[in-house]
């Protein structure tokens, strides 16, 4: 049982799992169409970190690099690359120099929740999902929700 | 004389012993070893068919520390190496075979068990413990045998004697000798319970080292000791006594009744193979070498005590290490003479320091001496300085060695004295010019034991080498004695500090705090969340992976609330967050809490059952119980509900907290146990069992001296005596082996568990995030002395403070799993996936001796490969 389509207004949304399934300063995986999909909330959305730079987007792999919404929400690849286990959902969430990371608990790589990009090894690069809060439900936006 | 042929094809030549040169070494001590560790260092061992013979039982065994012996040491653990050593570097050892005699004509050495050729000949014979001839009468003779101080066997012939006095109210022993070892010995007899006794007949303590008043001073230190001494006293007799077994009567008229005697009256050269084969023997003893350490047959060398180098004999260490370089040198072709070597000492004896550098009896001509006398302390200190005034060429110390390394450094390395000399051993703290590392010249050698130089240390330094640790393996400084520890950390730090690297001690970039720091603010400041002390000393805006599940930790030892909490959930390790422990493919295993390795069949029966219907692969873990590997995170809570309901609760595998508590079965069962090993660790298991700490913690209870529990290897380690317990502490198995250390002595239930909560309470307050309690105590100022004054004396005034912070972690114990089944918002956690039931379709398992295994990634293709096709 994936998501299921919701459109409000003209752009077609996926909904994932609902607001209190989230959990604060923390992360959940949701499945979406054979995807984990690591979801990170943060309970207060800090200030310093301001919109994700453009240059983000011209990465291969990375199609939709603005994930950073409003609400404190960021979502990667749960895949940790490192060790091959999809457990990046469950890594400490923290910031360093000034980066929102996540910290894989396997092997301890840490992971920039706005683009996914590895602070230990600059070839390894989670993929983002844009999601977003709507009311109670959190959702993918339509392009990545018809997969890749 | 043969020469090894240094181009020989290595590789070829290990296996065919029988065409390398046949090196053969007597004696396996110190200085013995020593040469084995040059020679493979050098890769001489792959050119030479090494055989060495050892007439001890023991393999090389750090004598130096001998009376530790007594002091909860074993054989093992004095050892300077391991088991193996010898025969992985293809050196034949042959202990307990004493060489009988040595045919040089031949080239031949005869042992109790056989011949053996040698081209190239090594004598580290050591030296023999001198007994004065003094007249005893035939049945005394025969039951005191001539005890002696200087192997293993001689401290459990000792100790032997010792049992073997009746019980009666005082024991006696008297040691005769005031000298180094002598005083070791009375140690030695302390340790075993008996009074003991000092007969010198000097007029002084340690007449070699000391001068008059620096005797004067060690012999009230020691006195207040309860070590009664007799100086100027000749033993002219042996006989019965009549309150003692025996009576020893002295020249002067005087006399003293004792139970046991301990010779102990200096060392002469173990010089007998050498004198009787024809090698050139100096007049008072001592076999004759250059200063290539030959003896007057070029094949044959002279290594240690047994050796007498310009008419003198080395009764140290460090100049037997010297030698020992020297030969190996010698056999490789790179030989560097022998030239003398420094014998100034520092040493705690009985738990006094006594310190002796160079001239100390300022016999140079001119020589001018500084003297610091402190009667109300017993403390004593002399500078003596040349003629000219210029420089320090000696110094003797009583009470205090914080002196030493500064005034050693003056005298080795000819440093220009300041105007006031006398400022050098004045107390510090008014301004006392301390020599700083900078002072030091490049040559300055930190470590006599191993020869390095301060310049060593700079370019391994300067080689990236960041870590005090790294820099001790990589130069082997301070891995000898370990007399120059604190100097080689100063030169270090200083080093380092040059090079602009600051020795930071924040714990990470939102804390420049160290853990003992935060410690404290938590405390003092009752703080309670992550968030509050972070708003208030830290800085950044959510923590990261270091400060985060550290600071979770300290919240629990100090407040010990439920982990499973809101606000404490996003601290906390994956381990943490879901109470188990997670693998390698992102499954966890479960490690249920089976106190002291105890469990009933049932239980057992129901541990098969879960792990059967779960498909979970089982293994017994080395600290008595069973964990179960595989689950899901979704499985965790059912599985957990039926362990609950078996009665099981958690076992905490997963943090950094109380793990279990080995036992063997203790005296209920065991024909030699002499307490309930098992009811003590279950009393123990249940009373720490939740409390978090900077590591895990590992404990064990033996149910008497034979150990079966391995509780000397634990953070805790208790051993039944026949009068309570025996508490051993900071051990620690794993990468880095070290011995748990004897902290005190047959302590009743009560008090074992009264300093068990101090002592972990104070760990807990004290150490270094992911810090041991193994290496917590070796970087603990002041060492062990200090912690036994903190814990057992309560020199800080904390002991009750750490109790009572010790029983509120106890009273707010609950079972995490038990209290987060209870909570539905809890429980939405474990859910693999928060918007679909099915598992990880990537965990792929596979059958290995019928249990389930993660499948390897080519087995992971190979099954997607059958799927699709």
């Amino acid at each position: 049982m994936s998501g299921t389509a919701i459109a409000p207004g003209t752009e077609a949304r996926i909904r994932l799992c609902s607001r209190q399934d989230l959990v604060a300063n923390s992360g959940i995986v949701a499945w979406h169409q054979g995807h984990q999909i690591a979801i990170f909330l943060l309970a207060q959305p800090p200030g310093s970190v301001g919109p994700v730079p453009p240059e983000s987007s011209e990465v291969a792999g990375a199609p939709f690099a603005s994930p950073i919404t409003s609400d404190g929400l960021y979502a990667l690849d749960n895949r940790d690359p490192f060790s091959g286990a999809n457990v990046i959902g469950r890594g400490i969430v923290g910031d360093l120099g000034g980066e929102l990371v996540v910290a894989s608990p396997i092997y301890k790589q840490h992971f920039r929740l706005r683009d996914g990009q590895c602070l230990e090894a600059p070839d390894q690069r989670l993929r983002c999902w844009p999601v977003a809060l709507e009311g109670d439900d959190v959702v993918l936006l339509a392009e990545a929700a018809a997969g890749r | 004389m043969n020469t090894p042929d240094i181009d020989a094809d290595t590789s070829t030549a290990t296996r065919s012993h029988r065409a390398l040169p046949r090196l053969v070494v007597i004696g396996n001590g110190m200085v013995g070893h020593h040469l084995l560790e040059r020679l493979i260092e050098q890769d001489a061992h792959r050119r030479f068919s090494v055989t060495v013979f050892g007439e001890e039982r023991h393999r090389a065994y750090d004598r130096v520390h001998l009376s530790e012996y007594f002091d909860g040491r074993d054989a093992n653990s004095l050892s300077l190496s391991e088991a193996d050593y010898c025969d992985l570097n293809g050196i034949e050892l042959h202990l307990d075979e004493a060489v009988t005699a040595i045919d040089r004509d031949a080239r031949l050495v005869t042992t109790t068990r056989g011949e053996y050729p040698f081209d190239q000949l090594v004598l580290a014979t050591g030296s023999f413990p001198f007994v004065p001839p003094i007249p005893t009468p035939e049945e005394a003779k025969e039951s005191h045998a001539a005890l002696v101080y200087r192997t293993l066997d001689d401290l459990d012939r000792i100790r032997d004697a010792a049992e073997s006095l009746s019980a009666r109210e005082t024991r006696r022993g008297v040691v005769v000798g005031g000298g180094l070892l002598g005083l070791e010995a009375a140690n030695a007899l302390r340790s075993l319970g008996l009074e003991a006794h000092i007969v010198e007949f000097a007029p002084r303590l340690m007449p070699v080292q000391l001068d008059t008043e620096g005797g004067a001073a060690l012999r009230q230190q020691i006195e207040a000791l309860g070590v009664k001494i007799h100086l100027e006293r000749a033993t002219t007799e042996i006989i019965a006594g009549e309150a003692h077994r025996y009576r020893m009567n002295f020249a002067d008229g005087e006399w003293l009744e004792t139970d046991m005697i301990v010779f102990s009256a200096g060392i002469r050269p173990q010089d007998r193979l050498a004198r009787e084969c024809g090698l050139e023997i100096g007049e008072r003893g001592g076999i004759i070498i250059d200063d290539t350490c030959r003896t007057s047959d070029p094949d044959i060398f002279a290594i240690g005590e047994c050796a007498l180098w310009n008419d003198r004999t080395f009764g140290l260490v460090a100049p037997g290490y010297t030698m020992a370089r020297t030969v190996a040198g010698c056999l490789t072709g790179t030989c560097e003479p022998f030239s003398g070597a420094d014998m100034s000492t520092k040493l705690k004896l009985l738990g006094v320091d006594v310190g002796s550098i160079g001239d100390a009896h300022a016999a140079t001509e001119g020589a001018v001496s500084y003297r610091f006398i402190d009667e109300a302390g017993h403390g004593y200190r002399r500078l003596v300085v040349s003629a000219d005034g210029r420089r320090a060429i000696g110094a003797v110390l009583v009470g205090d060695n914080s002196y030493y390394d500064t005034l050693l450094q003056y005298v080795q390395n000819g440093i220009g004295l300041p105007a006031d000399p006398a400022s050098l051993i004045l107390p510090q703290g008014e301004g006392a010019p301390l020599l700083g590392a900078d002072a030091l010249p490049e040559t300055a050698t930190i470590c006599s034991c191993h020869n390095v130089s301060k310049s060593a240390i700079c370019q391994t330094v300067e080689g990236g080498c960041s870590d005090l640790g790294t820099l001790k393996a990589e130069t082997k400084a301070s891995t000898g004695c370990g007399g120059c520890t604190a100097l080689l950390k100063q030169v270090f730090e200083h080093e380092l500090e040059r090079r602009g690297i600051e020795v930071d001690r924040s714990l990470c970039e939102h804390f420049a705090h160290t853990r003992q720091e935060l410690y404290g603010i938590i405390r003092v400041e009752g703080l309670r969340s992550f968030e509050a002390l972070l708003a208030r000393h830290g800085k950044g805006q959510l923590g990261c992976d270091i400060c985060k599940p550290a600071v979770a930790s300290i919240l629990a030892s100090c407040w010990n609330e439920s982990i499973t909490s809101p606000s404490l959930v996003p601290l906390q390790d994956t381990n943490d967050t879901f109470m188990a422990n997670m693998q390698k493919n992102g499954t966890y295993s479960v490690v249920p809490r089976v106190p002291g390795g105890e469990i009933t069949p049932d239980k057992l029966i129901a541990i098969g059952a879960v792990a059967k219907k779960y498909d979970l692969y089982t293994k017994i873990t080395g600290g008595q119980r069973i964990d179960l590997f595989g689950a899901q995170l979704h499985e965790l809570p059912e599985i957990w509900s039926e362990l609950i309901d078996a009665g099981f609760e958690t076992g905490h595998a997963y943090g950094k907290s109380t793990r279990t508590v080995k036992s063997c079965v203790g005296n209920t069962w065991c024909r030699y146990g002499v307490q309930d090993s098992v009811a003590m660790a279950l009393i123990i298991e249940n009373r720490y069992k939740g409390l978090r700490s900077p590591h895990k913690l590992k404990f064990a209870v033996s149910g008497c001296t034979r150990e079966c529990a391995e509780a000397q290897s634990k953070d805790v380690g208790v051993i039944a005596t026949e009068h309570g317990w025996n508490l051993f502490v900071c051990g620690n198995g794993g990468m880095r082996p070290r011995h748990a250390e004897l902290f005190a002595t047959d302590l009743d239930d009560d008090t074992l568990l009264k300093t068990i909560d101090r002592f972990l309470m104070f760990y807990i307050r004290t150490a270094d995030r992911l810090q041991r309690t193994s290496v917590w105590r070796e970087n603990l100022d002041g060492g062990l002395d200090y912690l036994k004054q903190v814990i057992l004396e309560d020199s800080l005034g904390l002991g009750g403070e750490l109790e009572a912070q010790m029983q509120h972690v106890v009273d707010q114990y609950e079972c995490e799993w038990a209290n987060a089944l209870k909570d539905p918002e809890k429980l939405k956690r474990f859910r693999t996936f928060v918007n679909d039931k099915r598992s990880d379709p990537d965990i792929i398992a596979v059958s290995e001796r019928n249990q389930p295994r993660p499948a390897r990634p080519e087995e992971i293709a190979r099954l997607a490969v059958e799927v699709t096709s």
